[in-house]
C-alpha cells in the first residue's frame, strides 16, 4: 500500500470529518444533542 | 512476537466501560447525568439514558439531530463518526464499546455448543446495513409527528444497549416508570434477552448482525489509519489466523475486512509473527494484502 493510500486517505477523511464537526457545532447541532441527552429518553428505555 | 494483545484489550474494554459510565450518583438515585459532558459523543454504543453515562451515544445523537424539526443533516455527529472511523475503524468495536465487551463476557460463560457462524451468515451480516439505513437514517427523517419531529427508530425498536444500560436499571430504580411499562418495553426486553442467549453461543452476535455503529465503522475499516497488515514474506498460509478469528474472517486474504473488530486474536495466534496491528507500516513494508 503506497503512502498516499496508507496515510493520505484516512487523514483526509479525518480532516473532512473535523470540518463537518466544526460546521455542525456552528449551526447549533450540538445543542440538539445536549438537550436530547440530558432528558430521559423514553424511547431508549422502552416507554415511549 | 511481542505482548499478547488480548489481555491489554480486555483491560482497555473494562476501563472504557467504567469511564464512560462513571456517574455513580445516577445509579444511586435513579437519575441521569445532566452535565456538559453530554454535549460530546463517546465512540462506542453507550445509551445516553444510562444512569452512569457521561457522554452521548453517537447513534442516538445522530437520530436526535435527524429527527429534529430544524435539521435534515447531522454534520456534527456524522463528522465525529468520520473522524473516529477514519482513524480507528472498528478498533472502537473491539476496544472501546461497552456493549461489545458485555457480549464477550457472556461468550466466556461455558455453553454446551459454541458456534462460529449461523445459517445464512452472509445475509445476516448485511442486516446491520439495512438497520443503519432504515432505522437510524430514514425513520427519524420521514416518520414524523405533527410538529415535524421524527422518531429515533433504532433506539425505540431495537437497541439492546439502551434496554440493558438504561431501561432495566431505571425501571428498577423508579416506581413511576414501572407503572408506565407496556408492549414496547416487553418487546425491547425480549430483543435483549434473545441477544444475551445468542451471545452464549455466538461471539458478539449484535456486532455481527445488528449494530448500525459497527456498520458505519466497518465501511471505513478498509481505509482506516489503524489497520491489520499481513507480511507476505512471513505468511505460510497455515490458516491459524482464520481458525483463531472469532468472526471467522480469512485474515490473510482480507485483513481489513469490514467485519474485523481488531480483537487481535489473529495476531496472537500467528506462529510466524506475520500479522501486525497498528497505525504505522509494520509487518508488511513491501506489499500488503488489503481486503
Amino acid at each position: 500500500m503506497n503512502g498516499w493510500r496508507r496515510y493520505g486517505i484516512p487523514l483526509s477523511l479525518a480532516v473532512l470529518g473535523g470540518a463537518m464537526v466544526w460546521y455542525g457545532i456552528g449551526r447549533g447541532e450540538m445543542d440538539v444533542v445536549f438537550i436530547k441527552a440530558v432528558n430521559l429518553c423514553m424511547e431508549c428505555i422502552g416507554l415511549g | 512476537m511481542g505482548k499478547k494483545i488480548g489481555r491489554v484489550r480486555r483491560i482497555v474494554q473494562a476501563g472504557t466501560a467504567v469511564l464512560t459510565n462513571g456517574y455513580l450518583t445516577g445509579f444511586a438515585k435513579g437519575q441521569i447525568y445532566q452535565g456538559p459532558g453530554k454535549q460530546f459523543c463517546v465512540p462506542g454504543l453507550n445509551c445516553y439514558s444510562c444512569p452512569g453515562a457521561l457522554g452521548s451515544c453517537p447513534i442516538g445523537a445522530l437520530q436526535a439531530v435527524l429527527g429534529s424539526a430544524e435539521y435534515r443533516m447531522a454534520f456534527y455527529v456524522l463528522g465525529f463518526l468520520l473522524v473516529v472511523g477514519a482513524l480507528l475503524g472498528r478498533v472502537v468495536c473491539g476496544w472501546l464499546c461497552p456493549f461489545g465487551w458485555f457480549q464477550e463476557l457472556l461468550y466466556r460463560i461455558p455453553f454446551f455448543r459454541k458456534v462460529k457462524k449461523l445459517p445464512g451468515e452472509k445475509g445476516l451480516r448485511l442486516l446491520k446495513y439495512a438497520i443503519l439505513v432504515g432505522f437510524v437514517l430514514l425513520i427519524p427523517l420521514y416518520v414524523v409527528d405533527i410538529l415535524g419531529q421524527g422518531q429515533p427508530g433504532f433506539c425505540k425498536y431495537i437497541c439492546p444497549a439502551g434496554t440493558l444500560e438504561a431501561g432495566w436499571p431505571l425501571v428498577a430504580l423508579n416506581p413511576a416508570l414501572r407503572s408506565a411499562l407496556g408492549w414496547l418495553f416487553a418487546w425491547k426486553s425480549a430483543v435483549l434477552v434473545a441477544l444475551i442467549l445468542l451471545a452464549l453461543a455466538v461471539w458478539r452476535p449484535f456486532c455481527r448482525y445488528l449494530c448500525p455503529l459497527g456498520a458505519v465503522y466497518g465501511l471505513l475499516n478498509p481505509v482506516a489509519l489503524c489497520r491489520m497488515e499481513v507480511a507476505e514474506h512471513k505468511c505460510t498460509h497455515c490458516g491459524a489466523c482464520q481458525r483463531a478469528c472469532p468472526m471467522d474472517i480469512p485474515v490473510e486474504q482480507t485483513p481489513n475486512s469490514p467485519e474485523c473488530v481488531r480483537c487481535g486474536a489473529c495476531r496472537d495466534s500467528c506462529p510466524h509473527g506475520a500479522i501486525a496491528m497498528g497505525c504505522r507500516k509494520g509487518a508488511a513494508p513491501k506489499k500488503e494484502m488489503v481486503g
